[in-house]
């Protein structure tokens, strides 16, 4: 808009974002090593690393594997637990002045009420609930294909988080609308989708799979049109907000993400490869807009 | 979306044997003995770029001597001189600066670290004895170059690198290579009371600690071959 300012502040479940564009969790540790990199100030918004109640080594074997388009990986939830990112991590993670996205994941039930409750008198602004890693036994996955099982899991959380909550949807899930709509009910405050695709691959030498758990999840461009299709699916069914997530590379793809109902998104994958192409996608989006003569993404988003 | 990443021009890629590799590019830089580089020279596809170490620099240039493997360095070998390379910037520790008897192992592409490796501790202290151990499957490459940075080269084809060497005769080894060919090194090393230092590869994503990709099991517990490493103690890797 020659002349006016585009604003690319949006606002997801009341907490005030300086733009919808947000690093997903497992893609940008804590944000350290981002911000030697770049002001990670400048983004929307940061979602840590999943958190569980104890500290995790993670899987053993190949973590990482490339597909046409995307990755696979298998890293198991490696993270320092809910005490030790307390301990090591909160002061940093705490301070930083753009929107903070603690992910908790989770193998039960108590576990998750047990992190819950350990992080109720943190000072930061949305819990992610993970429901949705492929990468977990003991039924880390099972929470978010079921809709009754994900409806008890939000129900039980939500009656001990005091935090803004999001869950982070599983595209595995049986229905995603249905499960969606089953959290909204519960009182989640917005969603977060997709995770990784269930995927595998096999070693035909070795005549086994490639990962040590068989499957593993699936991220990056490949992924893109299917996380798309699912975020606009959700968004005409649900009222909460939605964070769309799946292969986000460029300005264009958030853009067709926020077209498609999206208040904000999150970029994995892509950080590995750039690590600030979260900051080209927030100034191609801001060029877009003045070009487009938008002046806010109210007026593009769920317009498809 | 990678064209705003760093880029750098192919100054020369000599084919030096049958799948090794010998690229130059220009690029300023204050790389350092065992660090790496996260390459890439096409545009989104494949998705993630290629870790290869760092085996000569100086200020202004950076030579990386690569083998044929897959799809990115098969890409790689078709650059030509001007085509352009993303970079990036210097990752993972070094290797230690190690004086007095010095011995550098490498196997197949491992030998790639050393060459920068024997030309810095060599700046470091010329007092410092420095030979070098260089194992090949086929075809030996790069010796000439090696001697002039090394006091002996000793090199083998076909067989096993690790039988020639006596870590009785040093103070510190340095290796790089097949973790097996490592491994059996340490073997001999802890018999004799010398000190090992290992370079490791994991498969990586990102290179630069966020992925957890790279995670390695270590007596000081998991640590990230690329920022923690890739260079360890061998005996925090080889437990
Ligand atoms: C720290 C480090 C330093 C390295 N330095 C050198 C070097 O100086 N010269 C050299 O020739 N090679 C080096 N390698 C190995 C080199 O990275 C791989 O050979 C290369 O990534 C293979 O890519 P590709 O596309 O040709 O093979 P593909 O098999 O098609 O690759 C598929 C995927 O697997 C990964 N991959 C495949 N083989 C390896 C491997 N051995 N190690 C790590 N990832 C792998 C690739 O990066 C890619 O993501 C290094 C590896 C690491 C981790
Ligand atoms: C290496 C890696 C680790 C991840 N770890 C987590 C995690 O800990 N918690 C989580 O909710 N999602 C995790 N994810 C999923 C991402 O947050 C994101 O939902 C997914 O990768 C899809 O987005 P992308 O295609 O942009 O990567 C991880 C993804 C990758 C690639
Ligand atoms: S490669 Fe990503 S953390 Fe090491």
């Amino acid at each position: 808009m020659r002349g006016g300012a585009v604003d690319l502040s949006v606002d997801f479940a009341g907490i005030k974002m300086k733009n919808p564009v947000v690093l997903a969790s497992g893609t940008c540790g804590f944000g350290r090593e981002l911000a030697e990199r770049f002001d990670v100030e400048k983004l929307g918004g940061l979602a840590s690393k999943g958190l569980t109640l104890k500290a995790r080594d993670g899987n053993s074997g190949v973590r990482i594997w490339e597909t046409p388009s995307g990755i696979m990986n298998s890293i198991g939830l490696e993270n320092p637990g809910v005490k030790g990112f307390i301990e090591k991590e909160l002061d940093w993670f705490g301070s930083l002045n753009t929107a903070r996205i603690v992910n908790l994941g989770g193998h039960c039930l108590d576990d998750y009420l047990e992190g819950v409750s350990l992080l109720n008198d943190l000072d930061f602004d949305i819990l992610e609930l993970n429901i949705s890693c492929p990468n977990v036994k003991q039924g880390g996955m099972n929470f978010g294909v079921k809709t009754e099982v994900a409806r008890e899991v939000v129900r039980r959380v939500r009656g001990v988080c005091r935090h803004r909550l999001s869950v982070k949807l599983s595209p595995n899930a049986e229905d995603i609308v249905e499960l969606a709509r089953a959290c909204e009910e519960e009182g989640a405050d917005g969603l977060s989708l997709t995770n990784t695709f269930l995927a595998m691959a096999v070693d035909i030498y070795r005549r086994r799979p490639v990962f040590e758990n068989t499957y593993a999840g699936l991220s990056g461009p490949a992924i893109k049109p299917i996380s798309l299709r699912m975020v606009h699916q959700v968004a005409r069914g649900v009222s909460i907000p939605v964070m769309g997530i799946g292969g986000i590379s460029t300005w264009q793809d958030a853009v067709e993400f926020i077209m498609a109902g999206a208040t904000a998104v999150q970029i994995g994958t892509a950080t590995f490869i750039k690590p600030d192409v979260a900051l080209d996608v927030i100034e191609g989006t801001a060029a877009f807009m003045k070009e487009e003569r938008i002046e806010s993404l109210e007026e593009i988003r769920g317009s498809i | 979306m990678t064209d705003t990443a760093r880029m750098s021009r192919v100054l020369s890629n000599l084919q030096l044997s049958r799948d090794f590799f010998l690229m130059r590019v220009a690029e300023p830089n204050e790389a350092k003995m065992g660090q790496f580089y996260m390459l890439r020279s096409w545009g989104m596809y494949p998705l993630l770029s290629r870790p290869l170490s760092v085996y000569d620099a100086d200020p202004e240039t950076l030579t990386f001597l690569y083998k044929v493997v897959g799809q990115g360095t098969k890409l790689f070998s078709g650059l030509r001189a001007g085509d352009s390379v993303a970079t990036g910037r210097a990752l993972g520790n070094t290797f230690p600066v190690v004086t007095g008897r010095v011995a550098l192992v490498g196997g197949g592409v491992g030998i790639a670290p050393l060459y920068l490796t024997a030309k810095t501790l060599k700046k470091m202290d010329a007092s410092t004895r420095l030979d070098l151990y260089l194992g090949f499957s086929d075809e030996a490459v790069l010796c000439g170059e090696f001697e002039k940075v090394g006091d002996r080269v000793v090199t083998d084809v076909g067989g096993f690198i690790t039988d020639r060497i006596s870590p009785e005769d040093y103070d510190w080894v340095l290796t790089c290579g097949p973790e097996a060919m490592m491994r059996a090194l340490y073997g001999k090393c802890e018999k004799a009371g010398t000190k090992l230092y290992v370079s490791m590869e994991r498969r990586m994503a990102c290179g630069f600690g966020v992925c957890l990709a790279c995670g390695c099991d270590t007596s000081r517990g998991r640590k990230k071959v690329c920022v923690d490493g890739p260079v360890f103690p061998a005996e925090e890797v080889f437990i």
